[in-house]
């Protein structure tokens, strides 16, 4: 798997200063859970094994020992109560950061998250608040399988009441967490797992990066891929190689998927009259598929010079063995060859 | 195992009488109008439960919550709900407690503390063992009343939510309203225990099975189950045993009960219990319960003249609410 080095990108942070530090995504995470903390009691932590152990990823590690057990709560195996407890005490004047060790096993608390936390305010005819962030890893590449793997992003997306947010770089890891923190709605929050190691540059003053607003991690006149979590870095890779061959592709990270910034995506889709949607959900349903929608719905469908291009995952759950694993996913050379494809169509 | 409660001043034995009656005289209307086909959707009637309901609700204090079940109006009521908002709410009324958009299963009154009733059984519980842990780390004194049904007590969301509240010791007090019956499964066929109560031994905490339709027996045990959970105890389990004279909801034929069954329990009804009690000791006499009966029977009908004459929702704000 190749991963590019993020690029610094002007619309990612409001109101910070210049100057910037190298941390990786997993740091940056950390980081803003700790801001967070300092600056607001209301802020805590719980989930599985997110304090001496410092989470199955060790984004956490290091806070238990800052803020203590009571604001950093281990949590037993119980999904459905560790997302209803966050989704309780939100609607009762905390602030709290539930964390999910995988997104598969959010599937345990599906009740909680869709039929309550989602659902609460708008069923008391707008009387409550449930400002509770629900993290998780999702996605494939690290070798766990079909029950560790998944990318149900387009799940929540689906769900009025919830915002859904998929950071692909360390500034937007940092940047939308303390914006999702700050949010008055529920928040699915979604890291992907190969991504934690993964270092890029932050700002050093605090910040935040509002839901919905896109980012255009690299501009181009040629194409547009529309790439979601990883898939961002794998397209700005495949950019690198096309613009090798003076094809330069516009590269566009919608980071939330609710809210959508449909206006950025139309934009560039308008701008270069080809557009590749890439994420690793199968496609059947995948949110590439709303993308798509919206921009052939959209004045852009005028200005379209090809079929739009949907690059997904295989159809099946995700694979054990390692070269399996990385065919059920878009890799850099399919999103590469994708874009030669959509080059080559001609308008009728 | 509980302590004895305070005994009661007559001025509150009277007012959870009036409450009783309230919520009887508000379900028969409810149901007078699903019959007459003024109401739509469905509902949940709670004839019958009323003692649970004002027993245990009135020994909580201002500031602190419930969460309450599909069967919920006793609940809200007993909570202090104003019925007119209620009738509004069911009547889907923009001057309803959720602007019509909830309807009867989901009645709230967040400034009450009423975190609403709930159309996922057990759905409430993970939410309750939250609100504990919200009022522990504020260091309120406040707790969370989570009450749930028999059926719940099946969900696994049981398990996790009175498991979390028991390791953490929340100010959370789990009550089951066991009125025997999920939908048309009865106790009997869906568990091995004789009691729902018997499961606290599960997790570590007290529990207890009372009558639930002797209301001072549910406020005598849910007294001291409060009075743990606020001194830092941690959660207990209360079971009241109930019965509920109507269907499930408006499509139920009871063909799972006999009629027997139900006049059996009917002659258990805990209001007339409650009634009598008090004449027996003097402290009200036949013309007063009276009184009070046709009392609630008027705030009734001046609720539903409220809703009636209330606005419906504006269709052009069809989109308000889903986002603060």
């Amino acid at each position: 798997m190749t991963i590019s080095q993020p690029q610094t990108r002007g619309t990612t942070t409001a109101g910070a200063s210049e100057a910037t530090q190298q941390m990786t995504y997993g740091e940056a995470i950390r980081r803003a859970l700790r801001e967070e903390m300092l600056s607001d009691p209301r802020v805590f932590l719980m989930g599985e094994d997110i304090g001496i152990y410092g989470g199955a990823f060790g984004v956490t590690k290091g806070l238990l020992e800052e803020f203590g057990e009571e604001r950093v709560r281990d949590t037993p195996i119980s999904e459905q109560a560790i997302a209803g407890c966050a989704i309780g005490a939100a609607l009762s004047g905390m602030r709290p950061v539930a964390e999910f060790q995988f997104s598969d096993f959010m599937t345990l608390a599906m009740d909680q998250i869709v039929n309550q936390g989602a659902k609460l305010r708008f069923m008391f005819g707008g009387k409550a608040q449930v400002p509770v962030v629900f993290r998780a890893p999702l996605g494939s590449g690290a070798g766990l399988a079909a029950q560790h793997s998944q990318s149900l992003e387009a799940w929540f997306a689906h769900v009025p009441g919830l915002k859904v947010a998929l950071p692909s770089t360390p500034a937007d890891a940092y940047g939308l967490l303390r914006a999702a923190i700050h949010e008055p709605n529920p928040v699915i929050f979604l890291e992907h797992k190969a991504l934690y190691r993964v270092p890029g540059m932050v700002p050093v003053a605090a910040c935040e990066t509002p839901l919905g607003k896109a980012a255009v991690a690299r501009e181009g006149k040629h194409l547009t891929i529309i790439a979601l979590s990883i898939m961002v870095q794998r397209a700005l890779a495949a950019a690198e190689r096309l613009a090798k061959e003076g094809i330069e592709a516009e590269v566009i990270d919608p980071r939330t998927l609710r809210p959508l910034d449909e206006e950025t995506l139309v934009a560039s889709a308008r701008k270069t009259g080809r557009v590749l949607i890439v994420h690793e959900a199968v496609l059947t349903g995948g949110f590439g598929g709303e993308i798509a929608a919206r921009i052939a719905a959209s004045e852009a469908f005028y200005y379209l010079d090809a079929p739009i291009i949907r690059l997904g995952g295989a159809e099946i759950p995700i694979p054990y063995q390692v070269e399996l694993e990385k065919r059920a996913v878009p890799q850099e050379e399919d999103i590469f060859q994708a874009a030669h494809l959509l080059l080559q169509q001609k308008p009728a | 195992m509980f302590e004895q409660p305070p005994e009661l001043p007559l001025a509150q034995s009277l007012s959870m009488l009036r409450t009783m009656y309230l919520i009887r005289a508000f379900e028969e209307k409810v149901d007078e109008l699903f019959m007459r086909g003024e109401m739509h959707g469905t509902t949940h009637l709670s004839i019958g439960q009323e003692g649970t309901a004002v027993g245990a609700i009135s020994a909580l204090k201002s500031g602190d919550f419930i969460t309450s079940t599909h069967r919920g109006h006793g609940h809200c009521i007993a909570r202090g709900a104003d019925i007119r908002l209620m009738m509004a709410e069911l009547l889907g009324k923009e001057t309803g407690y959720c602007r019509g958009r909830g309807g009867s299963m989901h009645i709230a009154d967040v400034e009450m503390g009423n975190l609403g009733a709930n159309g996922i059984v057990a759905g409430g519980m993970p939410i309750a063992t939250g609100v504990g842990l919200s009022m522990k780390m504020q260091r309120r004194e406040n707790i969370c009343l989570c009450i749930f049904g028999d059926g719940a007590a099946n969900e696994g969301a049981f398990h996790e939510s009175i498991n979390l509240a028991a390791i953490w010791d929340l100010p959370v007090v789990f009550l089951c309203e066991n009125n025997q019956y999920g939908m048309s499964m009865s106790t009997r066929r869906a568990m091995r225990n004789e009691t729902v109560a018997q499961r606290a031994a599960a997790y570590g905490i007290p529990g207890e099975r009372v009558d639930g339709n002797n209301v001072l027996a549910i406020y005598a045990a849910v007294s001291a189950a409060v009075q743990r959970a606020r001194t830092g105890q941690g959660p207990s389990l209360i079971e009241g045993l109930t019965y509920r004279y109507k269907g499930h909801a408006k499509s139920d034929q009871n063909l799972y009960r006999s009629r027997g069954e139900i006049r059996e329990w009917q002659k258990r009804d805990p209001i007339q219990y409650f009634a009598n009690l008090l004449i027996s000791e003097g402290k009200l006499d036949q013309a007063g319960a009276k009184q009070e009966e046709a009392a609630a029977y008027a705030a009734v009908e001046e609720a539903y003249q409220f809703a009636l004459s209330s606005p419906d929702p504006a269709p052009e704000t069809l989109l308000e609410g889903v986002y603060a």
